[in-house]
């Protein structure tokens, strides 16, 4: 389908001739591209020429010290620190999201007719704040007080007594915290777009292939479904990668706030440590560089990945 | 095609309402505004200045009205002024420091403490014109906080002490007497332990947050900052630090407490028979455990050769320098901090506890007299101390992270002090530009 809209775009930039829709490209997508300019490319552009300035207590500096913004980030162990964080991070909440929606996937797709329910129920927490869900997950879920609602369970359970569960650092219970409020965010979303996935498949296949002998379950899935998602299935895989290494809100929220922030050098993703360089420190060029350096890492990342499992090939 | 027409009408209107939503702020006051122009007008103003001041968000009830109060007073008395209050919830720093980047800053600010890459960004106008004649009157330690190369950039508003409250029931029951070294401390800490009521809360990171660090160091005979130098990598502090992660591992702390330390919550529950506090919550607390049995102490010292220590925090009025109405803002800090004692006294005593910065309105504040408030300012001369004007926020998380590392990592005090010792230098080099 060809909208109104796509043959203005393909007339103004593909066309030398016409002019007739020009005014009504412009009403559309003027203000958005505008938007874009301000608010996403000049800042983009500044904070690079920012990152090879020295850049204390102001984002319009004059002293140009080319590379020693990078050189210092590479020598502070935080910086350091933060990269081996995101990336243990990654590696695991990864994996665990992509089965989680992929299996609830196709549990509610099981259910037929009635899938609509649950489809809404696991879906809902997506539209809820990650704030909201991590001062949930810190203040009530895993509070250290007996009256916590894990505590609760466990003493309930085996008369176990209160853990604090942020504040164990062995064994590491926070990333239990920090790990259950990501799939309990994304889980739901993934969820959707593997069912998407699932409807993309003809029903035929599996027709044909129930006639050829394959039984339903593990081995229909083995053979049939899982590699007829491969393009959903990489991209889902995509979006979490980026997701975790762009990880903020839960761990400011849970480690960095309130009157106890010393938790979060337990955990402490990239973007909290330039956050905290940034508008703490006031260090806005050591912040500039340090995005740089992450926007780096997460396109190489989504490249070789890309490469790996042969992003947009098809199945033939 | 007329549908088309009436689409394209409907974008423009779409935009405009977008247009004037993000101008909100403005629009909403307007009507307020326009009320006092009107009646400042009768006074035939030149130009109508507006004053934005930003406070960071005070936890105790009814400061918020005050804050409104005492600006709605002065922009009724003084002509051709208006003061706009602006209450910042959250990463108060962090919104202050964003908005100091540019033209639309505020104009009046609060600040912990003045230090001096704000006054090397040119961000802080120098104000020792207000301080002519009555410079003894403020506490000198407040004013230690404001003074850089000596001139002053900021005026005291309240002086915030901290401590730490004890519970002088459980600590009879339990025969420990009040701890004054860091091994009495962890041996009353274990004491009190009772499992359902912990010994201790220092805070949900075990004690790791910045102004606890600070009594630590002083504890440890320890300072910051001399002259050029770093100086807080010391023998004593190190064991300071060892003594620490020793508290720790006795697990007679309270953590994972709904409220932070700076809410007394935890210990009028009963949930720990210490606290590190401040004086801020004192009505609180007198008021929920009778003042009978509240007892203040101060962060105990590393062993019998040093000084036990008390953190005099608080906060400063500073104005902006990049302001265009600098000197209407000095007129109006000076009317608040200054001269109008009524609001130093209400300010300062009517909501929590904080000892006012002028001597002479301390002098008034009769709920400073008695109980356990009068025991807290009876430490302050001996046992009072702040960080330098030089130590910047950039330092402060260094030195934290330190901290973190150890207490809550299990790191090598020794070899986390060295390392935060030689960043922190770095940062003081590139700060007073050598």
């Amino acid at each position: 389908m060809k909208s109104k809209l796509t043959q203005a775009f393909n007339q103004r930039f593909f066309s030398s001739k016409s002019k007739k829709d020009g005014f009504e490209f412009w009403v559309f997508v003027g203000p958005l591209v505008l938007g874009l300019f301000i608010f996403v490319y000049i800042p983009i552009i500044w904070g690079f020429f920012l990152s090879f300035f020295e850049a204390r207590n102001t984002v319009t500096p004059t002293k140009f010290v080319g590379l020693t913004n990078y050189i210092d980030l590479f020598g502070d162990t935080r910086f350091i620190n933060s990269l081996e964080t995101v990336i243990i991070f990654a590696v695991i909440i990864v994996p665990i999201t992509f089965a989680l929606s992929l299996g609830l996937a196709l549990l509610v797709e099981s259910l037929g007719a009635n899938s609509g329910v649950f489809r809404t129920i696991f879906f809902i927490p997506t539209a809820c704040s990650y704030v909201v869900a991590s001062l949930i997950w810190k203040t009530s879920l895993f509070n250290g007080l007996p009256s916590g609602f894990a505590n609760n369970i466990l003493w309930v359970i085996n008369e176990i007594n209160p853990i604090a569960w942020i504040h164990t650092t062995d064994p590491p219970y926070y990333w239990l915290v920090l790990g259950t409020v990501r799939l309990w965010l994304q889980s739901g979303f993934y969820m959707i777009i593997f069912l998407a996935g699932l409807q993309e498949i003809p029903r035929t296949i599996y027709e044909a292939s129930m006639v050829d002998g394959a039984k339903p379950g593990w081995q229909t899935f083995r053979h049939i479904t899982f590699p007829m998602m491969r393009n959903t299935s990489i991209s889902v895989l995509l979006l979490l990668f980026i997701e975790a290494f762009q990880a903020f809100d839960e761990f400011r929220n849970i480690l960095a706030t309130g009157g106890s922030s010393g938790t979060q050098i337990l955990a402490r993703p990239p973007l909290v440590y330039l956050y905290n360089v940034a508008f703490q420190d006031q260090n806005y060029a050591r912040g500039a560089a340090g995005a740089f350096v992450i926007a780096a890492l997460i396109m190489v990342v989504t490249v070789v990945q890309g490469r790996l499992f042969g992003f947009g090939k098809t199945e033939h | 095609m007329k549908s088309k027409k009436l689409s394209i009408l409907f974008m423009f209107v779409i935009i405009a309402t977008l247009l004037v939503a993000c101008g909100g702020g403005n629009i909403a006051d307007a009507p307020a505004d326009a009320a006092e122009v009107e009646e400042a007008s009768a006074d035939t103003c030149e130009e109508e200045i507006v004053l934005t001041h930003w406070y960071h968000q005070y936890g105790e009830e009814g400061t918020f009205d005050a804050a409104q109060r005492y600006a709605a007073e002065y922009s009724e008395m003084t002509p051709c002024v208006t003061v706009e209050v602006n209450w910042v919830p959250g990463d108060y720093f962090a919104s202050l420091n964003s908005a100091l980047l540019t033209d639309e800053g505020p104009d009046v600010f609060e600040l912990q403490t003045v230090t001096l890459d704000r006054v090397a960004a040119n961000q802080l106008e120098p104000m020792d014109d207000l301080f002519e004649g009555i410079l003894e009157d403020f506490n000198a330690t407040a004013m230690k906080r404001v003074t850089i190369k000596d001139n002053i950039y900021g005026v005291p508003m309240i002086i915030d002490p901290q401590f730490i409250y004890y519970n002088k029931t459980m600590l009879a029951d339990a025969g420990v007497e009040v701890p004054t070294t860091m091994d009495e401390l962890i041996a009353a800490s274990k004491a009190l332990d009772t499992g359902r009521v912990k010994g201790i809360y220092l805070s949900n990171d075990l004690g790791a947050y910045n102004y606890l660090l600070y009594m630590a160091t002083w504890g440890a005979n320890t300072d910051f900052i001399d002259g050029d130098q770093i100086v807080f990598n010391t023998p004593e502090n190190v064991r300071m630090w060892e003594k620490k992660a020793e508290l720790v591992e006795t697990g007679s702390m309270l953590l994972g407490a709904t409220t932070e330390w700076w809410d007394p919550g935890a210990f009028i529950d009963g949930l720990a028979a210490m606290q590190s506090c401040g004086l801020w919550a004192m009505p609180g607390v007198v008021e929920g455990m009778g003042a009978e049995n509240v007892g203040v102490m101060p962060w105990p010292a590393l062993d019998e050769s040093a000084t036990p220590s008390v953190w005099i925090g608080g906060w400063n009025q500073s104005v902006n320098a990049n302001s265009p109405n600098t000197e209407a803002a000095k007129a109006y800090v000076k009317w608040l901090w200054i001269d109008n004692a009524e609001v130093q006294i209400d300010w300062n005593l009517g909501y929590g506890f904080h000892v006012p910065p002028r001597s002479t309105t301390a002098a008034q504040a009769e709920a400073l007299k008695a109980g356990p408030a009068a025991e807290v300012l009876a430490m302050l001369p001996d046992y009072g101390n702040t960080t330098p004007v030089t130590w910047t926020g950039a330092m402060d998380t260094i030195y934290q992270d330190a901290h973190a590392e150890v207490l809550l990592n299990g790191a090598d005090p020794a070899e986390q002090l060295q390392l935060a010792a030689e960043a922190a230098q770095k940062e003081l080099d590139v700060l007073l530009g050598n």
